[in-house]
């Protein structure tokens, strides 16, 4: 049994004919359906992503039945380190051809950063590291587009504010799709870069997140191309879920106390969630007590504005103004269930000043050496107010979620880290600017 | 009159239209008018209370009701109205 269901990522590459694990699983329908999260109306697998009775998001359902028969710690563990080690949970039907090897990034261990913060443990989801873009998105992006060539796709697109459009461009450029990716037109260069080099299509749009979303929804009405963020949501979304699974197993199958989650839309949130209650359901973890977090950037924190007044109705933010542009979504779409989430966890929502992400930049980087975009300084300086608050115990234990590199939001950080102090190629010189011996001699 | 631009999963109640005409001088006028051209139209976009759905963003033009007056937001004959699904991006 274990045999058939192992799952090789390269044979799913380079189209291997070996009755393999794949094989066995095409014929079990562990993904069933798209569901409607309002009403529960049932749809076919499509390119859908809304209801038709009241446009309530569109969700993949499983038949959780089925996979508990197969899928094991076991099983899991005896897998290739990649996201995809959890496919009976991710709504594709056959093998994942684009972005194989996504995922399973390092969970570390960051104690200095802890006692700087002042709790007892803590972990960093470090995804700065994800294979091939550094954020997040490669996940969802794997899963987007492995389903859009099962639906018969040959043009993807995204809206995107940066991280995705870099992982709709990579992932679409190695499989052979052609893409185009809409964006702000004022992203940090990093992340234009970081899409153009691909040859991707980069459509720069005068205007905020939301208006080139909604440029895009009506593009995907219009023309039907496979847009990973609109009418293939359902199944992009899902991809996120493989961060919460991997935290459990990296943590030795539990789920943490305490998960602090950076929101936009706020669908990572969600999802890890989810994912942590499809795996108590399954019996692969046990039952225990956890809280989700959320944080935002004050410049645009409907969401956690919402919750801490009490309330899952969001004020949209018309005019986002923050250096964190990945989170700047002022209409988040899933903003509502975010809040449900983090109530039904008994968890909390926090927001920060710009001041406040470039110190939780700089504090993670100097305290746990990894390097974050403006969302990671969200999360870190969101997860310092909360310890403050006593919204996350000091005994506890805590996993922030880190969704991107550092290197892609530069600007930030210009001028906020100090400069190099430049010296003549003489040792006189290193001795007379640099490092003096004897006064190093005194103070040892 | 204002045109509206109706989303995809609600052109099966406009025969595939993508952009119809609606007579109104408020944006809760011109659903009116769009449930008595295509019936039953209305209630996918309001809830029973007649306020729109949660998860449906309504504009005029470029801007969104909710930044306006909601359904009381008034329209004129030359401004565009669209109707898309709030449950994207991100």
């Amino acid at each position: 049994m274990k045999d058939r269901l192992e799952f090789h990522p390269w044979r799913a590459l380079h189209g291997s004919t070996l009755e393999d694990g794949f094989s066995a699983m095409k014929s079990t329908p562990f993904f069933s359906n798209l569901k409607c999260r309002e009403c529960g109306r049932l749809y076919p697998k499509q390119a859908i992503h809304v209801c038709d009775f009241d446009f309530g998001p569109l969700e993949a359902a499983y038949d959780y039945e089925a996979i508990g028969k197969v899928l094991s710690r076991k099983v899991i563990e005896s897998r290739p380190h990649t996201m995809w080690r959890y496919r009976e949970l991710l709504p594709i039907d056959g093998d994942p051809t684009v972005g194989a090897e996504v995922g399973f990034t390092p969970l570390i261990k960051a104690d200095r950063l802890a006692k700087i913060l002042g709790i007892r443990e803590l972990w960093i989801k470090n995804d700065t590291v994800n294979y091939p873009t550094l954020s997040f998105k490669d996940r969802v992006v794997s899963v987007a587009l492995s389903r859009a060539r099962e639906l018969g796709f040959e043009v993807v697109a995204c809206a995107s504010t940066g991280n995705l459009a870099n992982s709709v461009a990579a992932n679409a450029a190695a499989a052979g799709l052609k893409s185009y990716v809409l964006i702000p037109a004022d992203l940090e260069q990093g992340k234009v870069l970081g899409s153009l080099v691909y040859g991707t299509q980069v459509i720069g749009i005068h205007g905020a997140y939301d208006q080139v979303n909604r440029l895009c929804s009506e593009i995907a009405g219009k023309y039907g191309w496979g847009f990973v963020n609109v009418n293939l949501r359902p199944y992009y979304a899902e991809g996120s879920k493989s961060m919460g699974f991997e935290i459990c197993e990296q943590l030795g199958w539990r789920i943490p106390q305490h998960t602090v989650v950076p929101m936009a839309s706020g669908s990572l949130l969600t999802k890890i969630h989810k994912a942590y209650k499809e795996f108590i359901q399954l019996g692969i973890v046990a039952d225990t007590p956890f809280h989700m977090h959320g944080t935002q950037a004050s410049g645009c924190a409907p969401i956690s504005h919402a919750l801490k007044r009490g309330t899952d109705i969001i004020k949209p933010v018309s005019k986002p103004n923050t250096i964190v542009k990945s989170l700047a979504i002022g209409t988040p779409a899933d903003g509502y269930y975010a809040i449900h989430s983090m109530k039904q966890s008994g968890g909390s929502a926090e927001d920060v000043t710009d001041e406040e992400v470039v110190e939780g930049i700089r504090m993670l980087a100097e305290y746990a050496g990894v390097f974050a975009e403006t969302a990671g300084g969200v999360t870190v300086a969101g997860a310092r107010k909360l310890i403050e608050s006593g919204h996350i115990g000091a005994g506890d234990s805590a996993v922030l979620c880190i969704t991107g590199h550092g290197l892609k939001t530069q600007e930030a950080i210009v001028g906020k880290c100090g400069a190099p102090r430049l010296i003549a190629p003489n040792l006189r010189e290193f001795e007379e600017k640099i490092y003096a011996p004897d006064a190093a001699a005194a103070s040892i | 009159m204002p045109s509206v631009r109706i989303p995809t999963p609600l052109r099966k109640l406009t025969g595939e239209l993508e952009v119809v005409q609606a007579a109104g001088a408020t944006i809760a006028e011109v659903l009116h008018s769009l449930d008595q051209a295509f019936p039953g139209l209305k209630e996918r976009i309001c809830d029973d209370a007649g306020q729109v759905r949660r998860f449906v963003n309504v504009f005029v033009n470029d801007e969104d009701i909710r930044f306006l007056e909601e359904s009381a937001t008034p329209v004129k004959d030359t401004d565009e109205i669209s109707i898309v699904p709030a449950i994207a991006g991100g």
